[in-house]
């Protein structure tokens, strides 16, 4: 399916704060040398999806080369007052919250042009989520290859178990996107996943 | 007072995908919990998320959402047929949909058999717990 293409698009999905845009960085920073986006702990940092074109990743001798598309958390809330609990001004918050939401259908809208999705889930957190389970519920309706990152692995309380026990049918990689831990198997497993089509 | 309103499959099966979303975020816009029969199809989902977010406003905030659906329990490739036939024949029952608005459910916890709705008010207890005083008091107390 994608031997012929010239571009793969790549998507990164997933709630909140999971830690898409620290991942879509540190791929770009290892094929690019170039940043995708802003990452930050305060939710919905990334409310516009934001591409970067012709990322040439080379793995054990193979080469693809990939549009990254970085997405807005998927979420079923967005509160104004859940950001002013960050200091943020009043006007600010609610600007921000309103930015969330079309970030949010923006997100949903561009399930239908990928190629294939890596989903980037905190590991610290019950993955039995609803967003969750309908991300990659219509992703599979799409069938659009999937990739589970179970992200924060560096923290205490995340478990790899948990995503791999609630998504059994799906290749799941335990990583930490911020310290780049398990980066190799990643790689491995994306092109793995491509490899199948 | 909290308010849970049960939505059988029956009133939603001859309904087009839009219709179902509206007809359910109506309900959660009215601050009522909706316990619906059977599940949304994944492209549901994300459009009540989508018009989830365009109907956020000061006083909506969003909903909570959460699905439980048996686990495939047939393996055979016969048992699983049959099971999409009866789907596509009387649609998706299986399985109960909970949604609520954000301002009153702060989470859904779910645990694959197991629904847990933590609330953000406090709920009330419609009246208060009697007092037994004086004997029958005692009485019941040693009928224990």
């Amino acid at each position: 399916m994608f031997q012929n293409k010239k571009q793969i698009k790549l998507g990164f999905y997933g709630p909140t704060n999971s830690g898409k845009t620290t991942l879509s960085n540190r791929i770009c920073k290892d094929w690019l040398g170039e940043e995708i986006g802003i990452a930050s702990k305060i939710p919905h940092e990334t409310r516009n999806v934001t591409l970067k074109d012709s990322v040439v990743i080379k793995h054990r001798g193979k080469e693809l080369s990939f549009t990254l598309v970085d997405t807005p958390g998927i979420a079923t809330k967005i509160d104004y007052e859940e950001f002013m609990k960050y200091k943020m001004p009043e006007q600010q918050a609610k600007k921000r919250a309103k930015e969330a939401t079309k970030g949010v259908i923006e997100a949903i809208k561009w399930l239908d042009e990928m190629d294939c999705v890596v989903v980037v889930l905190d590991a610290t957190k019950n993955p039995y989520s609803q967003v969750n389970v309908t991300i990659i519920g219509n992703l599979a309706a799409r069938d659009i290859p999937v990739l589970i990152v179970a992200n924060k692995l560096d923290l205490k309380k995340a478990s790899i178990k948990k995503v791999e026990s609630a998504f059994p049918q799906y290749d799941v990689v335990g990583m930490s996107a911020l310290e780049g831990t398990n980066i190799e198997e990643f790689y491995e497993s994306l092109f793995r996943i491509i490899r199948k089509r | 007072m909290l308010t849970l309103q049960f939505v059988p499959y029956s009133d939603i099966e001859r309904l087009d995908s839009s219709a179902r979303i509206r007809k359910l975020l109506n309900i959660v816009k009215e601050e009522k919990i909706v316990l619906m029969q059977g599940r949304l199809r994944p492209e549901e989902e994300t459009g009540l998320i989508e018009k989830t977010m365009e109907s956020i406003r000061n006083k909506f905030t969003g909903i909570e959402i959460c699905t439980i659906y048996p686990e495939e329990v047939s393996a055979d490739l016969f048992g699983r047929l049959k099971k999409e036939f009866y789907k596509a024949l009387i649609g998706d029952r299986e399985g109960i949909t909970v949604i609520g608005p954000a301002t009153l459910i702060k989470e859904i916890r779910r645990d694959p058999n197991k629904i847990q709705l933590f609330t953000s008010v406090p709920v009330r207890r419609t009246s208060p717990r009697r007092k037994v005083v004086g004997g029958r008091a005692k009485a019941k107390k040693k009928k224990r």
